[in-house]
């Protein structure tokens, strides 16, 4: 196992009452690269997601964000991750501007003012900046989620299914926008039901099911049937 | 930044994206005292900012302590001959049986909406969450008791507002929002929350209601600071101690949240 990578996860077991919905996950997502997690429903990616962003605490082994292990690092190494989850993750009675202006503040961001405007300019929402949060599209929210998520410019950035709801026009600017993030120091791990979307957006692709990775391929020369194919005969 | 100082309106993102990478930020690290009570300021802000847009927890509170003072004032009436009898129980059984009404939405609110995640994703001591909801908190109750002296005072004809009955509400209210901000916490992903919450809190509030139920009437029996202060006395000590506990317990409650 490459221990090298930005996001390493070691031997990660996760039990919801008797279930054991992760049982000795190994992963690794190296600077530089978008890896798409694929699964069925409930096969614990979001738990897995979770664990790795520090919401949940594994009852087993151990994830380590640039060599640093989260189990030991204080509540700093949360500066090194931006996660976009199911629910936005936002106050909906206030403005996009307010709503990340606070956050700026949370995560200690000098000259938070600049950083806002530079962040709702490349989520495209600069215009409505000043509008409740619960008057946005479903495209607009999830993409002020992601400029939540970005605002303190992590190196680990975790993607719950983030297309999920979007219509296609929304899922192309998404998918600009990860283009945009996956450049560079970032390494980012994204969940999703899409394999085509998979496909295009990330540089690998890992099959979790029955708590473990089960298969991982390189995006590269990968075809949207042969990923299909090779989930049949993996029975995923 | 004022919107005054706002740049044109930019093109959208699909013809022209912004490189972040352009604008690089920069993070004030290990900040010490300052920057806590930046953050503790920050969560204090974006609650009474939430609340006068949404107007939810205040206006509930108000309405509610009102209707309380209310039926009390009908209730006794017709049977006891001096308000000043029961105003003290009035006082206090109102301020904290309202009062778990915002303590329950302060935590409950951030789990129904399902931003208690982005929270707890911060880079922040979280004890400097609890503070600054503790002190929303506090601002939002004081407020609700400032209500409720001036509806006891057209109801039961009684001037309440007495340095010494001020300084007791002052304190009692902060050790009931010390722990009552705790243990909204505890109960926040309960699906019986609002019914949790004053099970819990109540019965550790006894020294509170005590205290200030004996502050009350002494400072309507016109009794003097020497006859009081063993009250005050129990009620600092009481906001010391729980708010020192909270603060050590504080993080604890959201390992697994």
């Amino acid at each position: 196992m490459n221990e090298s990578g930005l996001i390493v996860a070691r031997n990660i077991v996760k039990r919801y009452g008797r279930k054991r919905v992760l049982n000795g996950v190994e992963m690794c997502v190296p600077q530089g690269q978008v890896m798409a997690l694929l699964g069925p429903n409930g096969a614990g990616k979001s738990t897995l997601l979770r664990i790795i962003s520090g919401l949940a605490k594994p009852d087993r082994g151990e994830i380590l964000l640039g060599g640093v292990s989260t189990r030991k690092a204080g509540h700093e190494i949360r500066r090194y991750i931006g996660l976009v989850a199911h629910a936005p993750l936002l106050y909906d009675n206030l403005s996009a501007w307010d709503n990340l202006h606070f956050f700026a503040r949370l995560y200690d961001i000098q000259q938070p003012a600049a950083r806002v405007e530079a962040v709702l300019r490349a989520v495209d929402l600069w215009t409505r900046r000043h509008d409740p949060v619960r008057t946005y599209s479903r495209g607009m929210t999830q993409r002020l989620a992601i400029g939540r998520a970005i605002l303190h410019d992590p190196p680990v950035l975790l993607l719950d299914e983030p297309d999920t709801g979007l219509d296609p026009s929304s899922a192309e600017t998404l998918a600009q926008l990860i283009r945009m993030l996956s450049s560079g120091r970032r390494a980012i791990l994204l969940t999703t039901h899409n394999l085509e979307r998979a496909i295009a957006w990330a540089d690998s692709i890992s099959l979790l099911a029955d708590g473990k990775i089960i298969w991982s391929t390189a995006t590269e020369g990968l075809t949207s049937e042969k990923l299909r194919q090779a989930m049949t005969e993996l029975e995923v | 930044m004022g919107k005054k100082a706002l740049s044109a309106e930019p093109p959208p993102l699909h013809s022209a994206p912004i490189d972040l990478a352009a604008h690089p930020i920069a993070m004030r690290l290990n900040g010490g005292v300052l920057a806590y009570l930046g953050k503790v300021a920050a969560v204090l802000l974006k609650d009474v900012r939430a609340e006068l847009r949404g107007r939810e927890i205040f206006s509930t509170m108000t309405a509610f302590s009102v209707l309380a003072v209310l039926i009390f004032g009908m209730a006794f009436d017709l049977r006891v001959p001096r308000a000043e009898m029961i105003a003290p129980g009035v006082l206090w059984v109102v301020v904290l049986f309202t009062g778990v009404l915002g303590l329950n939405r302060s935590f409950g609110a951030e789990v129904d909406r399902g931003t208690l995640p982005s929270l707890l994703l911060a880079p922040v001591d979280r004890s400097a969450i609890y503070f600054g909801k503790m002190l929303a908190n506090l601002i939002f109750t004081l407020a609700t008791a400032l209500v409720i002296l001036a509806v006891m005072f057209f109801i039961f004809d009684l001037n309440l507002f007495q340095p010494y009955n001020l300084a007791a509400m002052l304190l009692g209210v902060i050790g009931y929002v010390g722990v009552g901000t705790l243990f909204a916490a505890l109960t926040a992903n309960s699906r019986a929350r609002e019914t949790l919450l004053p099970i819990l809190l109540l019965p550790v509030m006894v020294p509170v209601f005590v205290s200030g139920v004996a502050l009350t009437a002494g400072v309507l029996d016109g009794k003097a600071w020497e006859d009081l202060s063993q009250w005050f006395g129990i009620l600092a000590a009481f906001d010391a101690i729980f708010i020192v506990v909270a603060y050590l317990l504080f993080d604890l409650i959201w390992e697994d949240a």
